[in-house]
Parts: structure tokens; C-alpha cells; sequence
């Protein structure tokens, strides 16, 4: 459910003028909430940002995120690429 | 890999048959400065809270829907975590904090001049919020009004 609220939220946050991008660990739920933007990560779920102590692979998906912020029209779900 | 048919048959059940709600954001923001001048916070349901605030309430109905504001300048070591969904392991944001809320990850960006710099403020929220509808009317709403304040110019949420 924690996809459902972070969907919610992102969509309340855009909607009052800010530009939202969110990891999402459940695809299919992200599809049902619609959010505008959100960068679908293949981790298990708890594991929003890839793993813990691992600086270099959160950061890559944080700078993945930020690059769909940029460069997407909304509504835009992209995948991780890890390698 | 996180997939619903991945998961315990009681939340398969409930997660196909349970009614999403959407919010309309539409026509959607844009980034108004490139990204090396951009304020970034980060928006978690991670249910981290710091020691001098109160826990999330699992006991709630529907799901806790108040939020726990972190200050930039907490020492994530310190922070708790009150989660009530049962549905994931939550060993790995329990021993890394940045797994859910990097704000050591975007300080290093913000020096590095990737991004402009991190808000003063972030937002922790708990998720396994049945009953969404006092966030979509008053907490999703504060949060955004004070993401205005500090003048954000981009928001990263997290999940877990």
C-alpha cells in the first residue's frame, strides 16, 4: 500500500506545482495509481533505492530518477537499467 | 523482483481486488531550473521518525496518515522506524537510512553541483494507508504547501 500512498502524494505535490519523480518497486500498482513520473527499480520490495551501504548503485538510480524528471512528458514509468 | 504474485496469497487477494485511488495531476509541473540549481527534497513512506517525535500509530483504522518532518540536518543513525505492513523485509531500511531517505546521497550531489542543493526539510510518512482519503484532503496537502514554502524545486518519493 505504501505504492498506492507514495502515488497519492506525488500526484497532490505535482499538482500544486512541483515536479515529482518516484521510485516504485511494484510496477503494477504504479500503473493502477497513475502518478506522473516514477522509475521502476528491480529490487525486492523494502529496497526502494537497491541496497543498503551500496552509495554507488543508490546514487545511479537517484541520477536515473532525476534524468526522467528532466527529460520525460508525464505520465512517464521507466525501467532501471542496472548494468 | 517485486511482483504481486510474489507475495503472501492474503495481500495477492487483497492487492488485485482493492480499489486504487488516483489523484488528478494533470496537465503536470515542469522543472522551472536546470538541474544543477535545483532544490531537491525527498518524500519517503519508510516510517522513519526521530527520537523526539512520536512513533506512527499502527494502531489506526485505515492506516496512519500524519507525517514526520526530518530536518536536513538529522543525523540519520538516529532516526526510527514504525512500520505496520508485514508484506516486506524491512532489514535493509532499518541498517541504511539513505536506502529510503538519501539525504547523504544528495548532499554529495549538491557538492558535486549535480543538483543545486538538498531543502531543509524532508517527509516521512508510514504507507499501508487503507483508507487514503484524510491524506488526499489534509496531510498530502500540508506537505506540498510546505515543500512550497521552502521553495523545492523537485521531489523524489520513495516507497517501500
Amino acid at each position: 500500500m505504501c505504492h498506492q500512498s507514495v502515488g497519492l502524494i506525488q500526484g497532490i505535490i505535482e499538482k500544486a506545482g512541483i515536479p515529482t519523480v518516484s521510485v516504485t518497486l511494484l510496477r503494477e500498482i504504479t500503473e493502477r495509481v497513475a502518478p506522473p513520473r516514477a522509475l521502476f527499480v528491480d529490487f525486492p520490495l523494502g529496497y526502494p533505492l537497491g541496497a543498503p551501504n551500496d552509495a554507488a548503485l543508490q546514487t545511479r538510480i537517484i541520477l536515473a530518477a532525476f534524468e526522467l524528471l528532466v527529460q520525460s512528458i508525464p505520465p512517464a514509468i521507466q525501467s532501471f537499467v542496472r548494468n | 523482483m517485486a511482483k504481486i504474485s510474489g507475495l503472501k496469497l492474503a495481500y495477492q487477494v487483497f492487492l488485485r481486488a482493492y480499489p486504487y485511488r488516483k489523484v488528478d495531476w494533470r496537465p503536470g509541473a515542469r522543472l522551472k531550473k536546470p538541474l544543477r540549481e535545483a532544490r531537491v527534497a525527498v518524500v519517503t513512506t519508510a516510517a522513519y521518525f526521530r527520537p523526539d517525535q512520536p512513533p506512527f500509530d499502527t494502531s489506526i483504522r485505515g492506516g496512519d496518515y500524519s507525517y514526520r518532518v526530518i530536518p536536513l540536518d538529522t543525523d540519520l543513525s538516529t532516526l526510527r522506524m514504525a512500520h505496520k505492513s508485514h508484506a516486506f523485509d524491512i532489514r535493509g531500511i532499518a541498517s541504511d537510512k539513505n536506502l529510503a531517505l538519501p539525504l547523504d546521497r544528495l548532499k554529495s550531489l549538491a557538492e558535486e553541483g549535480v543538483i543545486g542543493s538538498v531543502a531543509p526539510r524532508h517527509f516521512s510518512f508510514m504507507g499501508s494507508i487503507m483508507a487514503p482519503g484524510r491524506l488526499i484532503a489534509s496531510t498530502a496537502p500540508e506537505v506540498a504547501r510546505m515543500l512550497l514554502e521552502d521553495a523545492v524545486d523537485a521531489v523524489l518519493l520513495t516507497p517501500v
